[in-house]
C-alpha cells in the first residue's frame, strides 16, 4: 500500500517537472549561445494563459499547445533584437518583459479565470505501461511528459555530440573564434534564443492544460515558477543531465511539502510551498562558492588530506557559464 | 544634422506614442473603448483631492524604493531583492510596535522607534543578499529572488502563526494598533504629513548622496568598473555592501510607512510590488536621481487610477502594471536604437 503511494507520487513528480524540464532546457540552450532570456517567469504565465484561452475558444489542445509556443518565440525574439541587434542590456530588458508579460496574462486572461478548459489526457504506451513498478513510473503519461524525457537527452546529445551543437557552445564561449570559423555568429544567436524561447512557451500550456489545468489568474500559483527555472539552469551548469536532475530535485521537494504537510499542522501550507527557495539560494551558494577568493584562501591553509576531499566536492558542484553570456558581440 | 539632443527627445517621444499604441490596441482587443478606459485612469487618480491625496500615498514607498534602488544601480548592482526587503522592514516595524504597545513608553517614541527597527530589518535583508554576492559568489539578482520568497513565507508564517488574530488567523492580517502607534493623517483624508516629509527628505538626501559627494562618485567608478577602482584603491566590496545595505534601509522605511501609516498592521502582500516598480522606474530614468520622483508619481498616479477599473468596466487593474511595463520596454528599445544609429554621428559632429 505505502509503496503504491509512493509509486504514484514519484510518477507525479515526473510530470510536475516536466515543464520546468522544457523551460530549463530551452533556458539552457538561450544561455548557451550567450543570451540570458530573463523574461521566463512573465513568458511562462502568458503563454499559459494564452494556451488555455485559445484552447478553450476553438477546443483544441493542438491549437493551445501551438499558441504557447508561438508566445515564447515572439517574446525570445523581442530579447533577441533588444540584445542582440540594439546591444541594450539583456538583464534590463528581460526583467521589464518578466513583468509586463506577467501583468498582461492577468490583464488579457481576466475574463476566462475560472473557465474549465479541454484537459490533455493520459496516454499510456500499450505494453510498456503494464509493466510492473516501471510501467506506473514511466509509461503511463501524457504526451508532453513523455517529450520532457526525450527533450532532456536530445538537448545533452545535440549541444555535446553534434558539429552544431560544437557552434553553439563556441558562439556562447568564444563568439570571435566561432566567427573567424565562418559562424554567423549574431543570426545564430537570434536562432537559439527564439528556439529555446519556443521550448520555454511550451512550459506554459503544459501548465494550463495539463499540470495545474486552468487558468485562475493571481492564483493560478504559476508565478515564481520561471525564477525557479532560472536558478535551476545555473544549477544545471548549463548542461542538460545537470539541469534535469535540478528540475526533479525541485519537483521531489514540491512534492515533500505537500506529503509532509498533514504532519505539521502548525505550518500553513504557503510557507511548505516556498520551501525550495532557500534551498534554491543554498544550491546556487555550494556550485559558486568554490570560485570565491577567500574560500580559496581557507582551502590553502587547510592540512593537505582535509584540502583534497573540500577540493573534489567543490570542484563537482562548481558550474561555469559561458564565459561570453550576456555579451554582445561585434564582427568588427 | 539633428542634434543629439532633440534625436534623444524625438526618440522617447516616439517611444511613448508606441507604448500607447500598444496599450490602445490591447485595449480594442478585449472589447473595451481605450479612451474610456484611459479616462477613468485620469479621474481615478486625479479626479478629486481624496484621489490625489490617495496618489502622494502610494508615492511615499514607491520614491523611498526607486531613490534606494538608484544607490545600488550607481555601484552596478540589481538589488531584485528590494521586495524582501520592503517586506523585512515591515515586519520589524510590526514586531517594535506589537512589543512596545503594552509597555510605559511613550508612543511617540515607540513610532520612532518601529520606523528605525524597520531600516534595520531592510538593510539586514540587503545585507544578506549582499554578503550572497560578496562571500558567496551568488549573483545578486537570484539571492535577491530567493530571499524575497522566504520573506514573503516569513510575513505568512507570522501572520498565521505566532502573532495571528485573536480567533481565526486570515489572510486580512495581524491585529490592528490603537490608534496611538498610527502616523497621524491629514484631517479627512489617508495621507501622512509625517510620511511626505520622510520620502521628500529621502529624495533630497539621495539625490545630493549621489550627485554632490565623494562617496557618490567612488559608488559610481565601482559600478563602472569594478576592477580598476579596485586597483584605484577604492575598498570595492565595501562600497557594495554599503550600497546594499542603503538601499535596504529605505526599502525597509517603506515597508515601516506602509505598516505605520497605511496598514497600521502586517499584511501578506504589504510590498504591493513597489519594489518591482521601482526597478522599473530605474531603468526608466537611465538611473538619473533627478527624474526618479516625478516618475514615480507619474507610476503612483496609474497604479491608483487603474483601482477602479475592474469595477466600472470589469477590467483587471493590472493594466496598469502593461502601462508601465510597455512604457519602461520602449523607452530602452529607443535608447537602444539611439546608442546603435545615432550616436556614432554625434561623436563625430
Amino acid at each position: 500500500m505505502s509503496t503504491d503511494i509512493l509509486l504514484f507520487g514519484l510518477a507525479g513528480v515526473l510530470v510536475n517537472a516536466a515543464p520546468i524540464i522544457f523551460a530549463v532546457m530551452g533556458e539552457t540552450i538561450s544561455e548557451r549561445a550567450g543570451v540570458i532570456n530573463l523574461s521566463m517567469n512573465g513568458t511562462i504565465l502568458l503563454a499559459a494563459m494564452a494556451g488555455f484561452v485559445v484552447s478553450v475558444e476553438t477546443n483544441s489542445l493542438v491549437a493551445g499547445f501551438l499558441v504557447g509556443a508561438i508566445v515564447g518565440a515572439l517574446v525570445a525574439a523581442v530579447v533577441a533584437f533588444s540584445s542582440i541587434t540594439l546591444k541594450v542590456s539583456q538583464v534590463a530588458v528581460g526583467f521589464v518583459l518578466a513583468i509586463t508579460c506577467r501583468d498582461l496574462s492577468y490583464f488579457l486572461g481576466n475574463p476566462y479565470m475560472g473557465d474549465v478548459g479541454p484537459r490533455l489526457g493520459l496516454a499510456p504506451i500499450p505494453f510498456l505501461s503494464e509493466l510492473p513498478i516501471v510501467g506506473t513510473l514511466l509509461f503511463r503519461h501524457d504526451i508532453m511528459t513523455y517529450l520532457s524525457f526525450i527533450l532532456i537527452f536530445l538537448a545533452w546529445g545535440y549541444i555535446f555530440r553534434t558539429r552544431p551543437g560544437l557552434m553553439l557552445q563556441g558562439i556562447g564561449e568564444r563568439p570571435a573564434a566561432a566567427f573567424v570559423r565562418g559562424a554567423n555568429v549574431n543570426r545564430l544567436r537570434y536562432l537559439y534564443v527564439i528556439i529555446g524561447g519556443t521550448l520555454i512557451g511550451l512550459a506554459g500550456p503544459m501548465y494550463s492544460l495539463s499540470v495545474k489545468a486552468g487558468w485562475k489568474g493571481t492564483i493560478s500559483g504559476l508565478d515564481g515558477i520561471g525564477w525557479i527555472a532560472l536558478a535551476i539552469t545555473i544549477f544545471g551548469g548549463w548542461n542538460p543531465l545537470r539541469a534535469a536532475l535540478g528540475a526533479y530535485l525541485f519537483a521531489v521537494l514540491q512534492w515533500l511539502g505537500l506529503a509532509l504537510q498533514p504532519l505539521l499542522p502548525g505550518i500553513p501550507s504557503q510557507v511548505l510551498q516556498v520551501a525550495p527557495f532557500p534551498l534554491m539560494i543554498l544550491t546556487l551558494l555550494l556550485v559558486n562558492i568554490g570560485d570565491t577568493e577567500w574560500v580559496a584562501r581557507m582551502l590553502a591553509s587547510l592540512p593537505e588530506s582535509g584540502r583534497h576531499i573540500v577540493e573534489r566536492i567543490l570542484r563537482a558542484l562548481r558550474a561555469k557559464p559561458p564565459a561570453s553570456l550576456g555579451v554582445p558581440f561585434e564582427s568588427d | 544634422m539633428l542634434n543629439p539632443r532633440w534625436t534623444s527627445i524625438y526618440l522617447r517621444l516616439g517611444a511613448l506614442l508606441l507604448a500607447l499604441v500598444f496599450i490602445i490596441i490591447i485595449l480594442l482587443a478585449s472589447g473595451v473603448s481605450p479612451f474610456e478606459a484611459l479616462g477613468h485612469i485620469v479621474s481615478g487618480s486625479i479626479g478629486s483631492t481624496g484621489k490625489i491625496a490617495d496618489v502622494l500615498g502610494a508615492w511615499i514607498p514607491l520614491v523611498l524604493v526607486s531613490t534606494g534602488l538608484l544607490i545600488t544601480f550607481s555601484a552596478g548592482l540589481w538589488n531584485i531583492g528590494i521586495e524582501g526587503q520592503i517586506m523585512l522592514g515591515a515586519i520589524f516595524t510590526t514586531g517594535t510596535i506589537r512589543l512596545l504597545q503594552d509597555s510605559p513608553v511613550p508612543p511617540a517614541l515607540v513610532i520612532v522607534l518601529a520606523i528605525l527597527s524597520g531600516m534595520l530589518g531592510g538593510a539586514l535583508w540587503a545585507a544578506l543578499a549582499g554578503a550572497l554576492k560578496t562571500f558567496g559568489g551568488v549573483n545578486e539578482i537570484f539571492g535577491g529572488l530567493g530571499l524575497n520568497f522566504v520573506a514573503t513565507a516569513i510575513s505568512l508564517w507570522l501572520i498565521f502563526g505566532p502573532w495571528k488574530r485573536p480567533g481565526v488567523a486570515s489572510m486580512s492580517g495581524t491585529e490592528p494598533f490603537d490608534a496611538a502607534f498610527r502616523l497621524a493623517t491629514f484631517p479627512g483624508f489617508r495621507l501622512s504629513p509625517w510620511a511626505l516629509g520622510l520620502a521628500i527628505l529621502a529624495v533630497i538626501v539621495v539625490y545630493f548622496l549621489l550627485r554632490g559627494t565623494y562617496f557618490g562618485l567612488r559608488l559610481k567608478a565601482v559600478g563602472k568598473n569594478p576592477k580598476a577602482s579596485y586597483l584605484l584603491g577604492i575598498p570595492t566590496w565595501q562600497y557594495m555592501m554599503l550600497a546594499f545595505v542603503l538601499c535596504g534601509a529605505l526599502g525597509g522605511l517603506a515597508g515601516a510607512m506602509q505598516v505605520t501609516g497605511v496598514y497600521h498592521r502586517l499584511i501578506p502582500s504589504i510590498s504591493s510590488g513597489y519594489g518591482y516598480m521601482g526597478l522599473m522606474i530605474g531603468m526608466l530614468v537611465n538611473f538619473h536621481p533627478f527624474w526618479a520622483a516625478p516618475v514615480a508619481l507619474f507610476f503612483a498616479a496609474l497604479n491608483i487610477g487603474s483601482i477602479q477599473l475592474p469595477i466600472v468596466l470589469k477590467l483587471d487593474s493590472s493594466l496598469a502594471g502593461v502601462l508601465q511595463g510597455v512604457l519602461v520596454l520602449f523607452v530602452l528599445l529607443a535608447e537602444g536604437v539611439r546608442q546603435k544609429y545615432f550616436n556614432r554621428k554625434a561623436a563625430s559632429s
